[in-house]
């Protein structure tokens, strides 16, 4: 049985890369000893399958992954989701889990947009209230960047659906108000970075310094037409969730 | 005082691999520092990734922070990226624990492993605001400490760092936290640096190098002195009698991202008594010592439960010498794991023998990545000299039962540079890398055997320490006799150490104090990261000898006599320096020692000198014995040792003796 699950990735270890998530996902399994198969050969391994990378850096309410359990496997979805939780690094926390339809897309062709939350720095609020204005009412964005060691220029205005300043917070380092955005951008063709994007919009900043903090909310997936999010959560636990990044 | 995070967060957006940064392992510790404890900073003067599965630094970690009087957090070097981000922004070094500042800290202790890292802790003690130079620090600033393998010769960081402790720290940091925290009782007054330096040079394996003079002859030394009356004249190295009273790291950091050795380690014994003589691990950390069976067992269930690990690595100098190695391989399952998946187990020094490779395939699951061994040289008779006492035999009996099990790539380590090597012994490398892989490919075409060339280092405390170094050029010229016999060897790689950082490495292990200034000279030019080739060059050292005036052929290239007064005579490891001199005088007759564990002793002065013995698990050798011996160990014979007095099964091996090796050779392989 294939179970896909939701799980947070907040706080330090954020900075650990999406290989690094693999292993503490593997570690995990084993430590809490969830029944898992195995792939066949000399070394087997357990099956576990992740969605789109986050960027090492990045934080996410919202990740997920595929675990294929072993075929007689008794499972309590009451005590997993725990179990789990304890024998991950802190920063993880599991959000939801239920068995995956036969069928379903894996995780990586599912999805065509995620929701970011953007802490910007060095930039005032009425600063990036004006270039969101600016963004949107462009016909075309371009951006040059580097993509696979090669220099280039696109029009990265169509990735993104969605971008607004939805709140403001007061900085731990320096006492200083940071504008929030939020921002859709889609995951399927050329895609964009969180931190592309920030660049676009300050091209006269260093986006590493202006994206303070990046948070992945949403994944989206379209179903027959109609964009849902995968295993969703409400507002209120959102919320929760974010305030333990 | 407060966690520097807040400012080394920005920082990590900008650098690579910031996860080495962030701490948060499994089996980390939170301290709860106070002013009645005694903090220790345990740094490793190289990258997160290599300093991490050390295990000397977990172990003190975890007896550190079980005290009620002492915290001990880590650090290590941070590499160039994140330094320079530092340096620009004024951040000091940190510790990944709790990201608080070095210079907070109430002692800085290197573990050094290598001496190539020697710049690497005057960065660091420099990033961390802290004087470089221990003349010129003062009550306000922590105390430098050293320890692990090369603070046997301190000598080039005499000025450099306050205290080395020589041999195995479980007991002695217990002392010295003692007499630091009556330092931190009295109020670290003005001037009291000294005298808490005085006090720690009475601590025994305690070595405080400014409570001493020395004297020289024009180049040569005359002596090291001590200054006072109640610092003594030699200082001892430290040794645990028991290692089962020590079942530590008792919780071994799992780190978040990928280090060099991403498995648990257990430590299956301490020391070597093979006696190999270019092998200063071997000298300075005798006698043998084993961990009861039961122990290790125990210690292996928790860490693999604990940490979620698929693979533990049983180390030790020669693990196949381990007396109960057989019994305890078989009974290894991952308990408590609750998976369908085995534990693999990792043999990392075993030796040439087909017994070993058979054990090696026994416990790999499957794993055939490549299997190393380390004959070290290239002829029976330069490997008398060195007392490697592998014979061809033993070489192609291990190859013939690594490739008939299924790996397909062996790697053959070797030294040259060697004492009395002659270019027929360096071409015999290729001759045995040849035979090897004719042997292999009688069970697979794709047989190949890599030859891994380094260029030999003599090491202070072993009986090479009188040998001269070769010159860069002359090794440059053997690398080279190796690589065109190489040519016409289908299937044999060559492989080298570049013979130039030979050279520093010579500069720095059987230096004397003049060296530090040599060091600190290639360390302000940006000489950090010495053993990583994209941070050496050897113009750094020549340019820095020769600013201060010193001669490369006289601190490396020059034989010594027996009544030279070696920069380490007042540093002992125990062993007596007259039965060093007898071992060299024995290696150039090409003469073998035996090994003492299982054989009448021939008072080395280890045992003797500190009321210790060799403690084992089982009163029966491993199969394969012991090298040159002459007697056949393969099994069942009892020999008279000392039993480990820790509870624990006498592993008598069953079944029928292997019969592939009855007399052992001694060397290494990396499963």
């Amino acid at each position: 049985m294939r179970l896909r699950l939701r799980h947070t990735k907040v706080g330090k270890v954020r900075f650990t890369s999406h290989r690094d998530t693999a292993n503490h996902w593997e570690r995990a399994v084993r430590k809490a000893g969830v029944p898992l198969a195995y792939s066949a050969g000399f070394t087997p391994r357990p099956k576990l399958s992740f969605g789109l990378a986050l960027p090492t850096g990045a934080e996410s309410l919202a990740e997920f992954l595929d675990m294929e359990l072993a075929d007689a496997a008794d499972w309590d979805p009451a005590v997993l989701p725990g179990r789990l939780a304890a024998a991950l690094p802190t920063g993880y926390e599991v959000v939801c889990m239920e068995p995956c339809p036969p069928g379903s897309a894996s995780l990586q062709d599912a999805v065509v947009a995620c929701t970011w939350r953007l802490e910007l720095a060095h930039v005032s609020p009425a600063e990036a209230e004006e270039a969101v204005a600016a963004f949107a009412t462009a016909e075309e964005v371009l951006l040059d960047r580097e993509r696979k060691g090669q220099r280039r220029t696109d029009d990265i205005r169509p990735a993104v659906a969605g971008l607004a300043v939805v709140d403001k917070v007061v900085a731990e380092l320096d006492g200083v108000a940071r504008p929030v955005v939020s921002a859709e951008l889609v995951t399927v063709g050329r895609g964009l970075r969180p931190t592309e994007l920030v660049a676009a919009l300050f091209p006269h900043l260093d986006a590493l310094d202006v994206a303070a903090r990046v948070l992945r909310t949403h994944q989206w997936i379209d179903d027959g037409g109609v964009q849902r999010e995968l295993l969703p959560v409400d507002a209120p636990r959102l919320h929760a969730l974010a305030g333990c990044a | 005082m407060s966690s520097l995070w807040a400012r080394v967060e920005p920082l990590l957006a900008r650098v690579s691999k910031p996860a080495r940064y962030i701490g948060c392992e499994d089996g980390a510790i939170t301290p709860r520092h106070a002013p009645g404890k005694v903090s220790w900073l345990l740094a490793y003067p190289d990258t997160y990734e290599v300093g991490l599965p050390n295990q000397g630094l977990q172990i003190l970690y975890n007896i550190l922070n079980e005290r009620d009087d002492a915290v001990a957090e880590r650090a290590y070097a941070p590499w160039s990226d994140l330094e320079g981000l530092m340096r620009a922004r004024s951040v000091p070094l940190f510790s990944v624990d709790t990201h608080r500042a070095a210079g907070d800290f109430d002692l800085l202790a290197f573990n050094l492993s290598a001496e190539l890292v020697f710049t690497n802790v005057m960065n660091m003690v420099d990033l961390a605001g802290v004087p470089v130079r221990s003349a010129q620090r003062d009550e306000h600033h922590p105390l430098v400490a050293i320890g692990g393998h090369c603070a046997f010769n301190p000598e080039p960081l005499a000025d450099y760092v306050d205290i080395a402790v020589l041999g195995e720290g479980e007991e002695v940091i217990g002392e010295i936290t003692d007499v630091v925290r009556a330092w931190k009782a009295s109020g670290r007054t003005p001037g009291s640096r000294v005298g808490v330096l005085r006090e720690l040079s009475k601590v025994p394996g305690v070595y405080v190098p400014s409570m001493y003079d020395v004297e020289y002859d024009g180049p040569a030394l005359r002596a090291v002195t001590p200054k006072y009356p109640d610092v003594p004249a030699v200082v001892h190295k430290r040794t645990v009698a028991d290692l089962g009273a020590w079942p530590y790291p008792r919780r071994p950091l799992v780190p978040l991202t990928e280090v060099v050795h991403d498995r648990l380690a257990v430590e299956v014994f301490r020391g070597c008594t093979r006696g190999c003589r270019f092998c200063q691990a071997g000298m300075i950390t005798r006698p043998v010592r084993e961990r009861p069976a039961e122990q290790v067992r125990t210690m292996i269930e928790q860490g693999v439960r604990a940490g979620g690990y698929d693979e533990v690595s049983l180390t030790s100098l020669s693990t196949a010498d381990y007396s109960g190695i057989e019994a305890l391989t078989k009974g290894l399952n991952p308990a408590g794991c609750g998976t369908s998946e085995q534990l693999t187990v990792s043999l990392p020094s075993l030796r040439v023998d087909a017994f070993t490779v058979g054990l090696a395939a026994q416990v790999s699951g499957g794993r055939r990545s490549g299997l190393t061994f380390a004959p070290e040289a290239g002829s029976w008779r330069l490997r008398q000299v060195i007392n490697k006492l592998i014979t061809e035999e033993d070489l192609y009996g291990a190859v013939d039962s690594a490739f008939s099990q299924g790996w397909h790539r062996t790697k053959l380590y070797f030294l040259t540079g060697l004492p009395t090597e002659a270019d027929i012994d360096t071409l015999g490398i290729i001759d045995l890398a040849r035979n090897c892989v004719r042997i292999g490919r009688q069970h697979t075409n794709r047989a190949s055997v890599t030859v891994s060339l380094g260029g030999f280092v003599p090491k202070p405390h072993t009986p090479f320490q009188w040998f001269g170094q070769n010159t860069t050029a002359e090794l440059r010229r053997k690398v080279q006799l190796v690589r065109d016999a190489s040519q016409k060897a289908k299937g044999v790689q060559v492989k080298w150490h570049d013979p130039s950082a030979t050279l520093a490495e010579g500069i720095t292990s059987r230096g004397d104090r003049r060296i530090g200034a040599v060091m600190e000279r290639v360390w302000r030019s940006g000489g950090v990261f010495q053993e990583w080739h994209e941070f050496f060059r050897v113009g750094r050292w020549e340019d820095a000898m020769a600013a201060e005036g010193l001669s490369t052929d006289w601190y490396v290239h020059r034989h010594r006599d027996e009544h030279e007064v070696l920069p380490w005579d007042h540093l002992s490891a125990g062993l007596h320096k007259d039965f060093l001199w007898q071992d060299w005088q024995d290696a150039l007759r090409e003469h073998g020692v035996e090994d003492c564990r299982w054989t009448p002793c021939y008072d080395c002065g280890v045992c003797t000198g500190y009321g210790i013995e060799h403690v084992v698990a089982s009163p029966v050798p491993p199969a394969g014995g012991s090298q040159g011996t002459g007697q056949d160990l393969a099994r069942g014979g009892e020999v008279p040792v000392l039993l480990s007095k820790r509870p624990g099964p006498v592993a008598a091996a069953e079944g029928s003796p292997q019969s592939a090796a009855p007399v052992a050779a001694g060397a290494e392989v990396v499963a």
